[in-house]
């Protein structure tokens, strides 16, 4: 084959598979809207799950994902972006446990979620005694995200360059210095990319919690950290496996629900983002 | 030769087993422009750098022998390295300002420090000293990115200046700079000896010849021959100096 029809097809063949992917999605969004639509409105977000699907609500499970996500973050962030700092900018690269380190975080982000929901089972839940609570989920939720964030913002520290790095050590600044107000602030776009990601993956994990003890149905909001709960993805899994045909209708609400949640959390991380990103 | 401000003596610099620097004692004045030339590899840079500890980076590297500052050994146990870059300021090689704005490229440095400024002035002044403060005034607040190449290295510079610092040290600061951009930042220096003592690193002879007092040259490590700038370039003592200025090698 010439040369010159190899390069049209190739470029034919990446463009196709693009938009058929992007078609697939479309497909399965629009499916879900018209199937969810005529449930989403204000009563199903405010009110309690039931038997019947008229009066069934999102409002449980909606509170228990924001407040498993916000505790998540709280845990999983400062871990992270301070185990990449440190790896980054003070271990030594080459010492062999340094190494150690860096391998098993990298097969821990490839880990199935289901084995950081048998840990957070054994440790939070049982061990530490925190029971079936938004804590032991959370906790659970930021061990299973920790690994993306570190790697991610590594990367993202990796890329500052050390011409920075000298300027601001040839200015008198001390290490800590160095790191806050020039590096760190430099990585946070990159970091932003990371945390949208692996927050994203959490809000619509489900395994993990379902072994930590989300429940399936509960008739309250939860009021503090020790509180049960049950998340989005768990409900929606809840009411798609009931025979009722009206169920599945409200499960494709429930979808609604989670994308717009997750679109809005990518909205803010992409604030944040473009903001540190004013002086490229 | 007015009082020396720095002085090293003995200096020898090692990367791993290689010597990179070979028993080097020189002055460098007060208030004068000195030019430090060379062929690539000879250990310019590494003794510029040893002068602010920016050495202590390089992974494998060791120092024998003294660098006075003030009649203080930089490397004695009890000596603060950021202490010393305060007061040693650095322009390197690639511009490198910071990803921030231009008022806080000049504001960064003073402010770690714990300086209190009148912090409006500090930025117009160390402007108007680099020559640059007529281009940005208007956009102060605006990246120091979108400045040219040249007018980056002049924001380097002023950066350098707003730490009011004694010595400045000056690495190739115009090998990544248009010949226009060169000539500006040249001018600068002339300026900038009045109130600093300089120390340039360059393997441009006529930038030497143009803009210092004194020269000094290096060949393997080794310093060969130091002295006023005029003396070096039209009466040099040793061959090898001769040879280098003439285009024999290099």
């Amino acid at each position: 084959m010439n040369r010159r029809l190899m390069d049209r097809s190739f470029y034919w063949f990446c463009k196709s598979m693009t938009w058929m992917a992007l078609g697939i999605l479309l497909i399965l969004i629009f499916h879900i809207c018209r199937q969810g639509c005529e449930y989403l409105d204000w009563q199903f977000l405010s009110s309690l799950p039931s038997r019947s699907p008229e009066k069934a609500g999102i409002k449980t499970a909606l509170a228990g994902t924001v407040w498993i996500i916000c505790f998540t973050a709280l845990f999983a962030i400062p871990f992270g972006i301070a185990t990449a700092l440190y790896l980054e900018e003070y271990a030594p690269k080459r010492h062999p446990f340094v190494r150690l380190l860096q391998i098993n975080i990298a097969n821990l982000a490839g880990m199935p979620s289901i084995i950081y929901g048998l840990l957070g089972l054994t440790i939070f839940v049982r061990s530490l005694g925190f029971e079936r609570s938004i804590l032991a989920g959370s906790l659970t939720l930021a061990l299973l995200i920790l690994p993306v964030i570190v790697i991610a913002s590594q990367e993202a520290i990796k890329a500052v360059p050390d011409s920075i790095r000298f300027a601001a050590y040839a200015m008198g600044a001390r290490r800590y210095q160095v790191v806050l107000g020039q590096v760190l602030p430099s990585a946070i776009p990159g970091i932003m990319t990371g945390i949208i990601l692996s927050i994203s993956r959490a809000i619509g994990e489900t395994a993990p919690l379902i072994i930590v003890g989300a429940m399936s149905y509960i008739a309250y909001t939860p009021e503090s950290i020790f509180d049960m709960f049950t998340v989005l993805p768990v409900q929606i899994y809840n009411w798609a496996g009931r025979p009722k045909e009206e169920f599945h209708a409200i499960a494709a609400a429930g979808i609604m629900v989670l994308l717009l949640l997750l679109l809005s959390l990518n909205f803010i991380a992409v604030t944040i983002r473009s903001r540190y990103q004013r002086y490229k | 030769m007015t009082e020396p401000i720095i002085k090293i003596e003995d200096l020898s610099i090692y990367y791993g087993e290689k010597r990179a620097i070979n028993q080097v004692s020189m002055d460098f004045c007060n208030n004068e422009v000195t030019a430090i030339i060379g062929p690539s590899g000879c250990g310019k840079s590494t003794l510029l750098r040893s002068i602010n500890r920016m050495n202590d980076f390089v992974v494998g590297l060791r120092n024998e022998g003294k660098v006075l500052y003030r009649d203080k050994n930089i490397y004695a146990e009890d000596i603060d390295e950021s202490e010393i870059r305060r007061n040693i300021g650095m322009v390197f090689q690639k511009p490198n300002p910071f990803p921030k704005s231009i008022y806080d490229n000049i504001t960064w440095g003073p402010k770690i420090n714990g300086y209190k400024e009148d912090w409006e002035k500090l930025v117009e002044e160390s402007l108007k000293r680099a020559a640059l403060w007529d281009e940005v005034k208007d956009r102060l607040h605006s990246s120091a990115l979108e400045l040219s190449g040249g007018q980056q290295q002049r924001l380097c510079i002023a950066r350098a200046i707003a730490m009011r610092p004694e010595v400045i040290l000056m690495d190739e600061p115009c090998s990544a700079l248009d010949p226009k951009a060169t000539f500006k930042i040249e001018d600068l220096i002339h300026e900038l000896k009045e109130s600093y003592s300089i120390l340039i690193v360059t393997h441009n002879m006529q930038q030497a010849a143009r803009v210092s007092d004194r020269t000094a040259f290096f060949y393997l490590g080794d310093l060969i021959e130091y002295g006023p700038t005029k003396q070096i370039f039209e009466l040099p003592k040793k061959d090898q100096t001769q040879d280098y200025i003439q285009g024999k090698f290099g």
